[in-house]
C-alpha cells in the first residue's frame, strides 16, 4: 500500500535531529510538525519572519498578525522570535537552517527540482522556494511518486520550469525513500506492501536499489 | 519637523499616476489598509507595485487591480487572486515574479544604499535570464539590483511623531526594508504616540526613514487562511 500523506510526513519526521532549525513548506511538509519524535527538539522557521512556530491557535485566539508562510494562523512557542523578511532569507542563505522540507511537481535524478510554474496554466509564483532550494544545506522533497495522470514525478530531467538545480538530496514519496546520488535515485526504503517492481515501473529517472534496501518503518 | 499627517488621503495626495510604489505586507498580514483605500479612491493609475503578494480579489492590492490601477506588479507569489490571473493572462497586466528572498533583499539594498547584491536564488532557472553572473568561491551568483521606488507605504503597530516604527508579530515581514527603501516613505500605524513614549531599544525602523505618519482607522485585518484547533 502506498503511504498516506500523513505517513510520508511521519517518515520525514524521523530525519529530524535534536537542535535542528527546520523550514517546512506548504502541503505535506507542514504535516511533519505533527510527528516530531519524542525527545527531539526542533525550532520551526517560517520564512515570513518567525522562529519558533507553534501549533494552530485555539478557536477564538487567532491573531491576524501571526501567520505562517501559508498564511495560516499559528502560534509561537516559548523562546520564539520575529524578524523581517530580509533577515529571514538571510538566515536561510547563510546556511543557518538545518533542514528544508518542501513539495515538488517534478524532481530529476541529478537533484534538479521544479515546483513553481506550469506554463500557461499555473502562474502563481515561486514565493520563497527558489531562495530555499538554492541555499539550504539539506533539502528533502515530500511528494506523491506520480502525478494525477499516473506519470512519474521522478524524472531523468525536469520538463517544467526549474526552481533550482542540483539541490535536492532526498525524496520521500508514497512509495519509498530515495537519496539522490551520482547514479540517480537510490531507493533506500520501500513503503509497506509496495514492491521494487512497482517502484521501478513508476520511476522514469535513473534508479538504483540500495543493497540494504528495507521496508519503511511508519 | 512635522511628519504627522491627518490621514491616508493627505499622506498619499501627491502620488501621481505612473509612480512606483512599495507596499508592505505578506498576504494580507500587515498591509497598509488605509493607504490602499485612499489610492483606490483617488483613482491614480499606471502604477508599478512592488509587494510580496497581490492581495485577494476584494482586499488589499486586489482592490487596486479591480480598478485597473496597476500597470506592473513585482511580486513573489500571486495566487489567491482570480482578477490578477485574468489580467495577467489577457496581457493587461505586466508581472515580474521574483524569488521572495531576492525581493526582500533588493528592498534592503535600496535602504542600505547599495546599488546591487549577489544572490544565489534562481541560478540555473528562468529567473537568471539576462542577469550578470559572478563566481565566488566556486559558486555562481546573480547580480540583483536594488529597487528604486518613489513611495514606500507600510503599516506598523506603533509609531511616534518622529516616525519611529514598531511592528507586531509576522506583520513586520517586508515593511522595515520597504520603509527604508522609499524615496518618500508613508507609515500608517495602529497607535500613534508622542515622541518619547516608545522605548528606543525596541524601535524596528528609525524615524529617519519615515517621512509621513498617521494613525490609521477601521482596520479590518482580514485573515486569509483561518486555521484553529479545538480545545480538548
Amino acid at each position: 500500500m502506498a503511504l498516506t500523506k500523513e505517513q510520508i510526513a511521519r517518515r520525514i519526521a524521523q530525519e529530524l535531529q535534536d537542535g535542528f532549525y527546520v523550514n517546512l513548506g506548504i502541503g505535506i511538509p507542514t504535516l511533519v510538525a505533527n510527528y516530531i519524535p519524542e525527545g527531539v527538539n526542533v525550532v520551526l522557521q517560517s520564512e515570513n519572519g518567525l522562529l519558533g512556530m507553534g501549533p494552530f491557535p485555539f478557536e477564538g485566539e487567532e491573531d491576524a498578525d501571526l501567520i505562517n508562510a501559508g498564511k495560516q494562523t499559528v502560534t509561537t512557542v516559548p523562546g520564539s522570535a520575529f524578524f523581517d523578511s530580509a533577515m529571514s532569507f538571510g538566515m536561510i542563505r547563510a546556511g543557518k537552517v538545518d533542514l528544508t522540507v518542501l513539495g515538488a511537481m517534478e524532481v530529476a535524478d541529478n537533484g534538479d527540482i521544479a515546483n513553481w510554474k506550469i506554463p500557461k496554466k499555473l502562474v502563481k509564483g515561486m514565493g520563497g522556494a527558489m531562495d530555499l532550494v538554492a541555499a539550504a544545506k539539506n533539502i528533502i522533497v515530500a511528494m506523491q511518486h506520480t502525478n494525477p495522470k499516473g506519470e512519474s514525478k521522478l524524472l531523468p530531467q525536469c520538463t517544467l520550469p526549474l526552481t533550482g538545480i542540483g539541490c535536492i538530496k532526498k525524496v520521500v514519496t508514497d512509495l519509498g525513500v530515495f537519496d539522490i546520488t551520482p547514479d540517480g535515485f537510490k531507493c533506500l526504503e520501500y513503503a509497506p506492501g509496495v514492491t521494487i517492481e512497482e517502484i521501478k515501473a513508476k520511476t522514469a529517472g535513473r534508479l538504483v536499489i540500495a543493497d540494504d534496501v528495507k521496508e519503511m518503518a511508519v | 519637523m512635522n511628519k504627522v499627517v491627518a490621514g491616508a488621503e493627505e499622506a498619499i495626495k501627491d502620488i501621481p499616476s505612473g509612480a512606483t510604489l512599495m507596499l508592505g505586507g505578506f498576504g494580507l498580514c500587515g498591509i497598509p489598509e488605509n493607504c490602499i483605500s485612499a489610492i483606490v479612491k483617488k483613482g491614480i493609475n499606471n502604477l508599478t507595485c512592488i509587494s510580496n503578494n497581490a492581495g485577494v480579489d476584494d482586499f488589499g492590492i486586489g482592490l487596486m487591480l479591480q480598478g485597473r490601477q496597476v500597470k506592473k506588479m513585482i511580486a513573489s507569489y500571486v495566487g489567491e487572486n482570480a482578477e490578477f490571473e485574468r489580467q495577467l493572462l489577457s496581457g493587461e497586466l505586466e508581472v515580474d515574479l521574483i524569488p521572495q528572498g531576492t525581493l526582500a533583499t533588493r528592498c534592503m539594498a535600496a535602504g542600505y544604499g547599495m546599488p546591487a547584491v549577489f544572490l544565489l536564488a534562481g541560478i540555473g532557472t528562468e529567473v537568471a535570464e539576462g542577469k550578470e553572473v559572478r563566481n565566488f568561491n566556486g559558486k555562481d551568483y546573480l547580480l540583483e539590483e536594488a529597487f528604486d521606488a518613489d513611495f514606500a507605504i507600510v503599516k506598523a503597530w506603533k509609531g511616534d511623531t518622529m516616525g519611529n516604527l514598531i511592528f507586531k508579530g509576522t506583520a513586520r515581514n517586508f515593511s522595515p526594508m520597504m520603509a527604508m527603501a522609499g524615496k518618500i516613505t508613508i507609515a500608517e500605524v495602529e497607535h500613534l504616540v508622542p515622541a518619547g513614549e516608545l522605548d528606543p531599544n525596541y524601535i524596528h525602523v528609525p524615524g529617519i526613514y519615515v517621512h509621513r505618519i498617521f494613525e490609521g482607522k477601521n482596520y479590518e485585518k482580514r485573515i486569509e487562511n483561518r486555521t484553529v484547533r479545538k480545545k480538548i
